[in-house]
């Protein structure tokens, strides 16, 4: 399928999207497909909310964040994040904050369709009383003192769609991901549909020749897309690394509301597509970005005699 | 070699927190001076250090220094990537963390931690990132220090605007027994404070050469205590600050 199709299938107004993929693997490409199709009123539910959130929100795509980190990287701000937070310009942002694992925890109460997860966190901080959703409750078992014991909960999320990024996928979707591999299976299965992105669809022996790298199987995968280069500025291990200079960059462009219209005309809006837009970025700079090979040595699956 | 033995900021801070770390088998730390201070330690106090990362890498043996906690040449050659349900789930809640490395933008006198907001949450003057995992670092390590570049009344403050990463008493008496002792050190441009956990202030117990205790009172947003007697800091040593140069951090990368 390709990107274009994709979004405008499993992408509607009024949607709540997750975005997942930490620091590795960032679907920006299909961040940036929302934005030239105009969606509108989204949710928007990622761990790290970082570059391809601050475009969403500059795209007007967005009305309400979930997240645990609001930050571009340890590179600096979120230009178009903060203005719609701290002085809701140009329109206010619902933002239901939560810690990573309470994060996690979503995701994995979503995905085993669980009523709540229970953590070991929040007990004393300020976020339960800005987000009801972070609850306390007594557990039915006592604790290791035998006394009652209280712990935090949260609630499930069940996103209408997910869309993650990943190396490789075969045609059917069955997904193959190496070196950080983050939460993404856990916000596929969470979600009521998924769309997967890859560097490359490869035949169905790449992935059967290593069935243990694949983390999320064709049967929880709704379109599989092809987006060579889709997770810049973040990087794709073993293909190409991350974009240092376009994180540092990024604090600039989005501290700046016209310089940040200016980026988001030349390269979201005055793209097609995302070939458009690796095209126009250059062999040049794509090259600066390229990885030498340290290549895994094969497992013996072993078959019977 | 011509090095100079006078420290930079970020090298004392450095060295000063990677002292901290003997005999200490395993630290959840960031990208920046907390992998200094652990990479630092591992070549001196602590040689059997594992240093754990918030992207879910453990046993890193990278090539190059990183740039942040996920870049690539901490994953090829590391010797496990754990996924984010089991590095947040079994290893840290799990109770595998000695000591965690955080940050904030405030600090209160038991250890409090702010990273969301200055101001009001509602309408912030500054919004910051929030949490991350330090509230789980917090809740979850045996013991955490926090390494402040700048010791001011403005991050050191007798009440916080908001609470990201709460120290065990605040988890006491929300009801909950926290599994670690909190903030047991803060490393700061001006000494080291300490406190032992639960039911502690933060109090000072050594300043680096040249600093008074009035100074590091005068910098603090609350009436700080002291100890009986405030020490000096060693400061760094030539092989200390050899190793920060010429092993951990050749590019400069972070010794700003």
């Amino acid at each position: 399928m390709t990107m274009k199709d994709a979004i405008a299938s499993f992408v509607h107004d009024g949607d709540t999207v997750s975005l997942e993929g930490f620091t590795h693997l960032i679907p920006t490409a299909a961040g940036h497909e929302i934005i030239r199709q105009g969606r509108r009123n989204l949710t928007v539910v990622r761990m790290t909310a970082d570059i391809v959130v601050d475009q969403l929100l500059a795209g007007g795509c967005v009305t309400k964040l979930v997240s645990s980190f609001v930050g571009n990287s340890s590179a600096g701000s979120l230009g178009e994040l903060r203005r719609r937070i701290e002085h809701a310009d140009p329109e206010p942002l619902a933002f239901e904050e939560y810690s990573h694992y309470g994060m996690i925890c979503r995701y994995l109460a979503g995905a085993q369709r669980l009523p709540f997860h229970p953590l070991r966190s929040y007990a004393g901080s300020d976020l339960p009383s800005v987000n009801p959703g972070i609850r306390k409750v007594t557990s039915p078992y006592p604790g290791a003192d035998g006394e009652p014991e209280q712990i935090y909960v949260v609630p499930p999320v069940n996103p209408d769609v997910t869309i993650i990024h990943a190396q490789r996928a075969d045609r059917s979707g069955n997904t193959q991901v190496w070196g950080l591999t983050g939460v993404q299976a856990e916000a596929v299965y969470a979600a009521k549909k998924a769309v997967v992105v890859v560097e490359e669809i490869v035949e169905d022996e790449v992935v059967r020749s290593d069935p243990n790298r694949t983390v999320i199987p064709s049967h929880a995968v709704h379109a599989v897309v092809a987006c060579p280069r889709g997770a810049h500025p973040s990087f794709a291990q073993g293909y190409y690394d991350r974009d240092n200079a376009f994180y540092r960059a990024w604090s600039h462009i989005s501290k700046d509301p016209a310089r940040l219209r200016e980026w988001m005309a030349e390269w979201v809006y005055g793209t097609r597509d995302h070939a458009e837009y690796v095209a126009k970025q250059g062999e040049e700079f794509w090259a600066g970005l390229a990885v030498g090979e340290a290549m895994s040595l094969p497992v013996n699956y072993g078959r019977r005699l | 070699m011509t090095a100079t033995t006078t420290a930079t900021s970020s090298e004392l801070l450095s060295v000063v927190a990677s002292r901290e770390l003997a005999g200490k088998r395993t630290v959840f730390a960031g990208i920046g001076l907390p992998t200094l201070a652990a990479s630092l330690a591992h070549l001196t106090v602590a040689p059997t250090l594992e240093i754990v990362y918030e992207s879910g890498v453990c046993g890193a043996h990278p090539s190059h220094l990183p740039e942040t906690i996920a870049d690539a040449v901490l994953i090829t050659g590391a010797e496990a990537v754990l996924s984010m349900a089991t590095l947040f789930g079994s290893v840290l809640q799990g109770g595998h963390i000695d000591v965690g490395f955080l940050g904030a933008a405030q600090i209160d006198r038991h250890g409090n931690l702010n990273s969301s907001v200055i101001g009001d949450w509602d309408r912030p003057t500054v919004r910051l990132p929030g949490s991350g995992g330090a509230m789980e670092v917090m809740a979850n390590s045996s013991e955490v220090f926090v390494v402040m570049r700048r010791h001011d009344p403005r991050s050191f403050m007798a009440e916080l605007d908001f609470c990201t990463s709460p120290g065990p008493d605040r988890a006491l008496a929300d009801g909950i027994t926290p599994r670690g002792a909190g903030v047991t050190r803060v490393i700061t441009d001006l000494g080291i404070l300490a406190r032992a956990g639960a039911g502690e202030e933060l109090q000072l117990v050594a300043v680096h050469p040249g600093v008074t205790v009035d100074q590091v009172r005068a910098a603090t947003g609350w009436d700080l205590r002291t100890a009986d007697e405030v020490g000096t800091v060693e400061p760094p040593t030539a092989a200390e600050l050899g190793l920060l140069r010429e092993d951990v951090d050749p590019g400069r990368v972070y010794l700003r």
